[in-house]
């Protein structure tokens, strides 16, 4: 079975000046099938390497006709959402991975409580799509900058009525208390979102005596650019030279050093790998500590101060 | 080499149950060494070596309208071997669905699927049945759609729910399982059901598994095998029958073991469900004689030394404490360095 999906763009459009909605069809053969909170990685072929992103799937996943994803242009991006953005264009062949699922719908759950800050909407969409369906019980609060980041208010509300609970940030703050309290037993909460959203929702609601196990969190941190290093491989005695706006993973990759992973963003856990010396900067949410004294995860770690030996 | 399906044999009473050469040829005989121990032996289910039973992703072989009537005679008595929780329907016609693209893809002569959005067409050649309906609409079927499709496929099934970074087992068909009870395991997690085996949880085995397991993504399904004793060509050694088959193990003497004792080797299937994300585990036995096996020397050999030195608490389990004298002495005589 083959790892990638070759998928044309059939419709690229942005609908705020940084949202950038893009819809693939396939090739050949049917999409494969996914569950709600699904993501694919977009392989973005850069004039000097080709750029792995992870992007949540948008539209019904009853849907097996195309593929939905939402690109914010990131400020400091290493490339990836700018090509999006200024270089795709309707009818180009691109590779995705295929889908998978680190942030899923919790099954048992009463009522599904829904959290999202900008452009952390997007799986938000297909549970939407997932809930109404299954007839479930479940709000969506929405915090977004108006003309910027509020690119599926007027469709949300269209579709989900009063379910929708939206939040201009600028005129009307989220505000989290009355979210979190009184819910009913067996409620479970989903946040997508920057990371101080995601820190303050986790705070508050622990705070109010939500057990860790009804919270559930999308925690991308994908590779941020860092500083140049180089690594050592220990058992082929190969060097390689890790630069600056690219991740240990990517240049492992690059050198036809392949490892298993699934994220790329730290927290599925696929790709661990030992290191045997060397200071290490963990950026991972998988990792236990003491697991990080001879284990990294090289999707978005990185080498720091004394050179680096991987036990590969 | 075309599969030729054997008529309807027994798994019971007068165990007509017996395998062609072809079948010995391709048995899966499970250890890769002198040894066996537990671990984490579990590999990408990638197709390989056509004509074995590792080619397809569900393998249909001679023993096809036997096993089917045998799981319809213990449901007929025991509904209780079938199990979906209202929360397992998504996950069920993900299974079925599975089935019916593999099957019809792997095995053309046997079942066909015609499909039309919504509205599907399928055939099962072998067990006359020809069923019109509508993907995701349980009223269009005679039966739910997991008992439809799984009285149609060898092999025991559980469908596993993903949540909170475990599996339950909250669906399943379970007709011939190895002396465990799906109605006993029903809801439970990856560990509560596995608590009975004896060493694999102290070595890790089961924490790295399931780590293993919940990462198993769409269309990259994974398989192990795992092998235990049977007495008689029996599918069904339930604990809910334990009355019928437990003092069989007490006939074996090391003149009749290699009549009665029979090989039994799971081959494990596990997949990712697309829409529900759950699991699916599949359990395809095969069981061979010992009369049968033999006629492999590079098997006899082995199977002698590996069931000589497995560590008692595995015996134990496996349930051949009682007769493991006699049939090592049976054993013994293929084995030059015994
Ligand atoms: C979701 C998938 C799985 C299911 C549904 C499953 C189910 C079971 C069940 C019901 C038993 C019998 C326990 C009893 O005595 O009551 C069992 C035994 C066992 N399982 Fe699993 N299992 C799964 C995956 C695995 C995996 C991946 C491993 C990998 C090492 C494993 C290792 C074992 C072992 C070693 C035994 C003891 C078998 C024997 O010695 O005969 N299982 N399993
Ligand atoms: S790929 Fe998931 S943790 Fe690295």
């Amino acid at each position: 079975m083959n790892d990638v999906i070759q998928v044309r763009v059939h419709a690229a459009l942005n609908i705020t000046p940084v949202i950038r909605e893009i819809t693939f069809e396939p090739v050949d053969t049917a999409l494969p099938a996914y569950s709600a909170g699904s993501h694919v990685q977009v392989h973005i072929p850069l004039a000097q390497r080709t750029l792995r992103n992870a992007y949540s799937l948008l539209n019904a996943p009853a849907d097996r006709t195309a593929y939905r994803i939402a690109v914010r242009l990131q400020e400091h991006s290493r490339g990836g959402s700018r090509y999006l953005h200024e270089n795709l264009k309707v009818g180009d062949v691109l590779n995705l991975s295929r889908p998978a699922n680190l942030f899923p719908i919790h099954t048992l759950g009463r009522h599904h409580i829904l959290i999202a800050g900008g452009i952390g909407i997007t799986p938000f969409l297909a549970y939407s799509e997932h809930l109404l369906r299954e007839g479930a019980s479940f709000e969506l609060h929405y915090a977004y900058r108006s003309g910027l980041t509020d690119a599926y208010v007027q469709p949300l509300a269209e579709r989900l009525g009063d379910r929708l609970h939206a939040y201009d940030s600028l005129e009307r703050p989220l505000n989290l208390a009355p979210i979190l309290s009184n819910q009913p037993l067996g409620s479970h909460l989903y946040i997508c979102g920057p990371q101080r959203l995601l820190a303050s929702v986790r705070e508050q609601a622990s705070a109010l005596g939500w057990p860790d196990g009804r919270i559930h969190w999308e925690a991308f941190s994908s590779a941020e650019p860092g500083l140049p290093f180089s690594v050592e491989l220990a058992q082929s005695g190969r060097r390689i030279e890790v630069g600056a706006d690219q991740s240990l993973l990517e240049a492992l990759e690059a050198n036809a050093v392949e490892i298993p992973n699934l994220c790329r963003g730290g927290v599925c856990g696929q790709c661990v790998t030992r290191y045997v010396k060397g200071d290490v900067t963990h950026r991972d949410h998988f990792l236990a500590a003491n697991e990080r004294a001879d284990r990294l995860m090289p999707c978005v770690s990185r080498g720091c101060g004394s050179s680096l030996v991987l036990d590969l | 080499m075309t599969l030729i399906l054997k008529p309807v044999e027994t798994y019971r009473d007068d165990f007509t149950f017996s395998n062609s050469a072809h079948a010995i040829a391709r048995f899966p005989f499970p250890f890769p060494e002198d040894q066996y121990r537990y671990s984490v032996n579990i590999e990408p289910a990638t197709s390989r070596d056509p004509g074995s039973v590792f080619e397809h992703w569900f393998d249909i072989d001679e023993h096809y309208r036997s096993e089917m009537a045998e799981r319809a005679r213990v449901l007929e008595q025991d509904p209780r071997r079938y199990l979906v929780m209202p929360h397992m329907q998504t996950a069920s016609w993900d299974a079925l669905q599975m089935f019916m693209e593999h099957l019809s893809n792997d095995y053309p002569a046997l079942f066909s699927l015609t499909r039309a959005g919504d509205q599907w067409h399928w055939r099962n050649h072998v067990l006359g049945i020809d069923q019109h309906f509508t993907f995701g609409d349980p009223g269009t079927l005679p039966c739910e759609p997991l008992e439809f499709i799984t009285r149609q496929v060898q092999g025991d099934i559980a469908l596993l729910d993903q949540r909170d970074n475990d599996l339950f087992m909250d669906a399943g068909m379970v007709t011939s399982p190895a002396d465990w009870s799906l109605a006993f395991d029903a809801g439970m997690s990856f560990k509560q059901w596995h608590t009975p085996v004896p060493m694999a949880h102290e070595l890790g085995v089961f924490d790295r598994a399931l780590k293993y397991l919940l990462n198993i993504q769409v269309d990259k399904p994974v398989r192990r095998l795992n092998w235990t004793l049977t007495i008689n060509p029996r599918m069904d050694t339930s604990p809910e029958t334990f009355h019928e088959w437990g003092h069989d193990r007490s006939t074996v003497t090391a003149e009749n073991a290699g009549a009665l004792v029979h090989l039994r080797v799971e081959l494990q299937f596990m997949a990712r469900l697309p829409r529900s994300n759950g699991l699916m585990f599949s359990i395809r036995t095969y069981l061979i004689s010992l009369n049968e096996l033999v006629t492999n020397p590079v098997w006899a050999t082995r199977l002698h030394r590996v069931l000589r030195d497995l560590p008692d608490p595995i015996a134990d389990y496996k349930g051949m404490t009682r007769y493991r004298q006699p049939l090592l002495a049976w054993l013994s005589q293929f084995d030059p360095h015994a």
